[in-house]
């Protein structure tokens, strides 16, 4: 069964001249278990896609099913304990006056969950912190780590799916591996679907299975994440994606193994 | 470097330090950090808070005064940069030696067209008229492949994209004909197609002037293929400098483990090996 099925999805800005239209035609389908790349150049939509699952534009025309349910233009809280949205940049998506604990408590009040104090406890043993960071203000922690609060503050709604919206891009390559690994482990052990914005082709050859390039408001192309990697990419546009991909790219090192720990 | 000349050495530094005290405590960001920089691309990369920031903006005395820089040598050209003085600076600053940010929806003041910033700033710098500075602004603006100058000088920073407003802060550091650019990290607000552009932008004013870059990133890959040197960078310190070409076999334990953290998509891998820090690192 699709998760998320996206069908002639348009969107625009403005009226009469000054009229802007930002999505046309978008199809697209993840299904359960999934996780679905979109990349493209920015303005391309990519992330406009994901602002419409998350219920951010009201006025796009279409059809949205998530889970089986039409999205409403008007969401409702049930929407929001099956899709959860990580940000980009975890400097500026947690309140900076907020200790994680009550970053993390917010969600749950809004939706009057109990149990509250364990719940933090227990997702942020498994985003891979521990108790000692509840009481911390986001200042107090590594850009890492924020982000590994971020997408607790997503998990702790025990969402299906997960919307990542360029997750690893103000990261570190160390730290972008650990964020990797994370959502990798964490989709595996709680059968989440993901739906991932990059720009960074090689980032969604890593975590994803299936990819949709966008280029202009449309979507150009969906291949396997495999088919990327072998060249069988038909439009010339992700060709030169990958083209761009290939020439920062440069895998001739055979691994090191003193100094890592997989 | 040996093999340069000392007229061609546009910047020396030599064992620099810099450290930052707050609240009573000091903090060493930087230390023994040397090089020199030619007419040449040469990157500084490591892992944010490794000090390569530090080092760019020691180098234009962009520090608050609680910062303690030192070093043995420190030199622009033939000028001391830890004895010149203010107004020597000033002189410097933006006019002989200048810096692209990050991030130009950051850095580019919001209230203020386009255009007119960049002919703001050869005004600090030339005594020409108003309209004067204005045909050097547009025509910089095509020299950085704006397509429309015209139209684009009339944008404030909101109304471009982020590859635009880097393109435009090239445009605005490098119409004072400077002999040095530090680029703090300026492709990594951009996407894989812009960034191209952009690069070939900097590679293009590298060529054509006398031109010294030196590009701060934490992109290994991109420094790879786009710089002549790389210095790599960890805890604020040097952890080892070699030509870009030899980057693939570094033989340092930090910079390998920052190479293989890299998902790649011709190679992968289940799970990206996790970069392991030896503290005997800061000791050597």
């Amino acid at each position: 069964m699709a998760m998320i099925e996206v069908q002639s999805l348009n969107l625009s800005f403005g009226t009469g001249p000054a009229l802007n239209q930002v999505l046309h035609d978008v199809n697209l389908q993840v299904e359960q278990g999934q996780a679905f790349g979109l990349v493209g150049e920015s303005g391309s939509g990519k992330t406009t896609v994901l602002r419409c699952l998350a219920g951010q534009y009201q006025h796009w025309n279409g059809a949205l099913q998530v889970n089986g349910q039409q999205v409403q233009r008007k969401l409702d809280a049930a929407h929001y304990r099956t899709v959860q949205m990580v940000f980009q940049d975890p400097y500026a998506s947690l309140h900076p006056r907020h200790t994680i604990d009550s970053a993390l408590k917010e969600p749950l009040a809004i939706h009057r969950i109990g149990d509250r104090d364990d719940r933090v406890c227990e997702i942020l043993r498994k985003v891979g912190l521990n108790d000692s960071f509840r009481f911390r203000y986001p200042h107090q922690l590594s850009g890492g780590q924020r982000q590994r609060v971020a997408i607790a503050r997503a998990l702790i709604l025990e969402p299906r799916v997960l919307l990542l919206d360029e997750p690893t891009s103000a990261l570190d390559v160390s730290v972008q591996a650990e964020i990797l690994n994370l959502l990798a482990d964490l989709r595996r052990e709680q059968g989440l679907t993901y739906l991932m914005v990059t720009h960074d082709l090689a980032v969604v050859a890593h975590l994803c299975e299936r990819v949709a390039v966008m280029q202009g408001g449309k979507i150009v192309e969906i291949l396997d994440t495999g088919e990327l990697a072998r060249h069988e990419a038909q439009h010339a546009y992700t060709r030169l994606l990958v083209q761009a991909s290939r020439d920062m790219n440069t895998h001739n090192i055979e691994q090191p193994s003193a100094c890592l720990a997989l | 470097m040996s093999q340069l000349s000392a007229s061609q050495t546009k910047l020396a530094v030599e064992d620099l330090r810099v450290e930052f005290t707050s609240a009573g405590r000091t903090n060493l960001a930087v230390q023994g950090v040397s090089f020199h920089l030619g007419r040449e691309k040469l990157a500084i990369v490591g892992e944010s808070g490794s000090g390569k920031s530090t080092v760019g903006r020691s180098l234009l005395r962009l520090h608050p005064a609680t910062a303690r820089v030192t070093a043995k040598t420190l030199r622009f050209d033939d000028i001391d940069l830890l004895s010149a003085s203010e107004k020597q600076m000033q002189g410097i600053r933006g006019r002989r030696m200048s810096m692209i940010m990050q991030d130009p929806k950051y850095s580019l003041n919001p209230v203020v067209k386009v255009g007119e910033q960049i002919a703001e700033a050869y005004l600090a710098h030339h005594k020409v008229s108003h309209q004067e500075a204005k045909e050097r602004a547009l025509d910089m603006l095509g020299k950085v492949h704006i397509r429309d100058p015209q139209r684009v000088y009339q944008l404030y920073p909101h109304e471009v994209s982020g590859g635009m407003g880097q393109r435009i802060m090239i445009a605005m550091m490098v119409i004072t004909d400077p002999q040095v650019i530090i680029a703090d990290e300026p492709t990594s607000a951009l996407d894989v197609s812009v960034r191209r552009q952009v690069l070939n932008i900097l590679e293009e004013l590298v060529s054509e002037r006398d031109l010294g870059l030196l590009f701060i990133s934490h992109d290994l890959n991109l420094v790879q293929h786009f710089c002549d040197r790389v210095l790599v960078m960890y805890a604020g310190r040097v952890m080892e400098c070699l030509p870009a070409a030899d980057l693939a076999r570094a033989e340092h334990p930090y910079t390998r483990g920052l190479l293989s953290a890299l998902p790649s998509l011709d190679f992968p891998r289940s799970r990206l090996p996790v970069l392991q820090r030896d503290p005997l690192w800061l000791t050597h």
